[in-house]
């Protein structure tokens, strides 16, 4: 397995930190265009731990209403990662905390899948979250150019991922693991079931020497903080959305919420 | 037909990666992996098995009602100077060449023990094919179409809820075919492990462009078996077919296509015209990149964003093509032509006039090409005449020139 040379923000963090990690997703150019950045920023300064920024696509596969969207309403913005990454150009200058780009393979593939690397290392873009890029095509097509930018790419596993495979994830993985909670697309619901807890100890069981981060139906303290219990940490997206949609006030509103998902407020 | 048990290592056929070329593939997300690798283990075993084959070809015979008739349209080929022959897929029952793919998708799907049904469908003609299927079966079915496109086409949204299947409007993006694909894929990532998604044309992840490949090449063994009967050979100088997804196409195709001197015309819709911003022209207008988990030519923007096809045919409505053709355009092995929305129609009228057949709109653009290609005399050209027109009643009423 090749080493990867470049200092990343992502195992920074687990150094400093290995339980309660919360990632939050958002999806670029939403709700306004120009809101990209400046939610980073109340972001970091509400205490979130990874800032997931989604890059919107017009037919996203794995993501449920809520995100696809939030991903409609910023295309129609005017949304695009050429303005992405302009955006994104200074975001070092006022945010620290490790970012990660979600999106999908199709928009990747028309940048140029270089030319999108090279950008994502230039503007400070720690590790790349791609659902419809198989593992298989990452190891034979992707992987060199990924690490030779320091970008990590995260996998998924799901309750159905089998043991072995789930040993080759953990062997080529950096970073992190992302656990989907369920058999399922993004979305929030309603409470963590005993199949779900299930699969979260067997997978506590396996010892992986990656972090895992459980992702997918993660709305608030409650959910926070089981899967905490059973993970390093856990990804918030649709819940997050809903609170931007709501939103009259973006600063207030996202400290609010995560002070209120941290359980700041009930200690 | 001789069955074929393994991957063929042909430069045609699949890979075992599952590409064509530089097409095709699995771009799926984790939470699919599990289905399609079930499904990519299991296929050809199955579907080459002495009692699936029966089972499959007894349904063809006796409730399709194949083999479907290869007729020499004679007034049609004084017309245009050549001998063409028709292959009447349109007298299949459900109307269309897309039973012959749900049929063995659903007796696929008991094999692998799934107990429900999914798909998708753009103007119902697939739904009706796969809620068919399932009542025969009695197996539940859910039938994913475009909220806009079961607006458009009501009498097929009610075949299909006749016929007991549930019809799930897509309410996302566009609302229309490539909307109901997403919803019909995101429902079984969410149902993983009792459900088949029953794709009805040679689109999606590997392996189902090359599985609806083979449940449809039954049309060109037949095609080559009738030939030989009515003319001595079994190879035609073409082989024409209109290529939405694709899978009547790789029907009509797949038994010639390792036999380069049979030449695979393909005829996409063109629309309002190639260049009117209103078209489905995809390898005209597209370019490389993943649609549906697959990496095939796709109509898009510059930033990778899928946009809207337009075709008066909502059969041949899609943004993308399946990688097969992608790759028989690639590699010139097959020559793209575009028939525009009134081409098409006309060819309609024309067929309908001369043979007394009223062709599905999507098959009309398969006839419309007949008047660019530079036919001889001697040239025998086999058109697969996909679907009947019953469907597009509505369709041809609102054009109105006839």
């Amino acid at each position: 397995m090749s080493v990867v040379n470049t200092y990343n923000r992502i195992d920074q963090v687990f150094e400093e930190k290995e339980e309660s990690i919360l990632s939050v997703y958002y999806t670029a150019g939403f709700p306004a265009l120009n809101d990209t950045v400046r939610i980073a920023e109340y972001l970091e300064k509400a205490g979130a731990d990874f800032i997931e920024i989604g890059m919107p696509f017009s037919d996203p596969l794995a993501d449920g209403p809520t995100i696809q969207d939030s991903s409609t309403q910023a295309l129609h913005n005017g949304m695009s990662l050429k303005l992405l990454f302009e955006q994104l150009r200074d975001v070092r200058q006022s945010v620290s905390l490790p970012m990660i780009l979600m999106g999908y393979m199709n928009p990747v593939m028309q940048f140029g899948v270089e030319n999108f690397c090279q950008h994502c290392q230039q503007v400070g873009v720690d590790a790349l979250i791609l659902p419809d890029l198989p593992m298989q095509e990452y190891l034979n097509e992707y992987k060199e150019l990924f690490e030779s930018y320091g970008l990590y790419n995260i996998f998924l596993i799901t309750p159905q991922t089998s043991e072995a495979r789930i040993r080759l994830i953990d062997e080529h993985s950096h970073g992190f693991i992302y656990m989907v909670s369920s058999a399922s697309i993004t979305g929030a619901k309603s409470n963590i079931t005993e199949e779900q807890l299930a699969y979260f100890d067997r997978i506590r069981a396996m010892k992986l020497k990656n972090p895992t981060l459980i992702g997918f139906g993660i709305s608030n303290y409650e959910t926070f903080s089981h899967a905490c219990s059973y993970a390093n940490g856990a990804i918030i997206g649709s819940a997050f959305i809903k609170v931007l949609q709501e939103s009259n006030d973006l600063e207030k509103s996202i400290t609010q919420f995560i002070t209120s998902v941290k359980g700041a407020d009930h200690r | 037909m001789a069955a074929v048990t393994e991957l063929q290592k042909t430069f045609y056929h699949v890979d075992e990666n599952g590409y064509y070329g530089k097409f095709g593939g699995a771009y799926i997300p984790e939470m699919l992996y599990p289905n399609v690798e079930e499904l990519k283990e299991n296929y050809l075993k199955i579907m080459y098995s002495p009692d699936f084959q029966q089972e499959f070809h007894k349904l063809l015979k006796d409730y399709v009602g194949r083999p479907t008739p290869l007729y020499l349209a004679s007034r049609l080929s004084e017309k245009f100077g050549a001998s063409i022959y028709l292959k009447r897929e349109d007298l299949c029952h459900t109307g269309a060449h897309k039973v012959n793919n749900t049929i063995g998708q659903v007796l696929l799907a008991r094999r692998l023990n799934k107990k429900r049904i999914i798909a998708e469908t753009g103007a119902g003609q697939h739904g009706v094919a796969t809620a068919t299927i399932c009542a025969l079966m009695g197996m539940p079915c859910k039938v994913f179409m475009g909220a806009v496109d079961m607006q458009r086409q009501k009498p097929n949204v009610e075949r299909m809820r006749i016929l007991g299947a549930e019809v799930i409007p897509a309410n996302s993006g566009s609302k229309t075919l490539k909307d109901a694909t997403n919803e019909a894929l995101r429902h079984w990532i969410n149902n993983p492990v009792d459900s088949h998604y029953v794709i009805g044309s040679v689109v999606g992840p590997h392996p189902y462009p090359d599985m609806v490949a083979r449940f449809q090449a039954v049309v060109s063994a037949e095609i080559r078996q009738q030939l030989k009967e009515e003319t001595g050979t079994e190879k035609p100088d073409y082989v024409v077919a209109c290529v939405g997804g694709g899978s009547n196409a790789a029907g009509a195709y797949y038994h010639f296509l390792e036999d380069t001197e049979v030449k695979l015309i393909a005829v996409e819709a063109a629309g309002m015209g190639v260049h009117s911003g209103k078209s489905a022209a995809t390898t005209a207008l597209g370019k490389i990149g993943i649609i549906h988990s697959s990496k095939t030519l796709l109509m898009q923007t510059d930033d990778g964003q899928i946009t809207e096809p337009h075709s008066i045919s909502a059969g041949l409505d899609y943004p993308g093509i399946g990688p097969l053709h992608a790759h028989l355009y690639d590699t010139g092995r097959g020559t793209f032509y575009s028939i525009t929305d009134d081409e098409a129609m006309e060819a309609g009228i024309l067929l309908s006039r001369m043979e007394g057949i009223i062709p599905a709109i999507e098959s009309a653009h398969a006839i419309a090409v007949l008047h660019q290609m530079e036919l001889k005399s001697d040239d025998v050209v086999v058109v697969s005449l996909s679907g009947r027109g019953d469907k597009d009643l509505e369709t041809y009423i609102r054009w109105g020139k006839y």
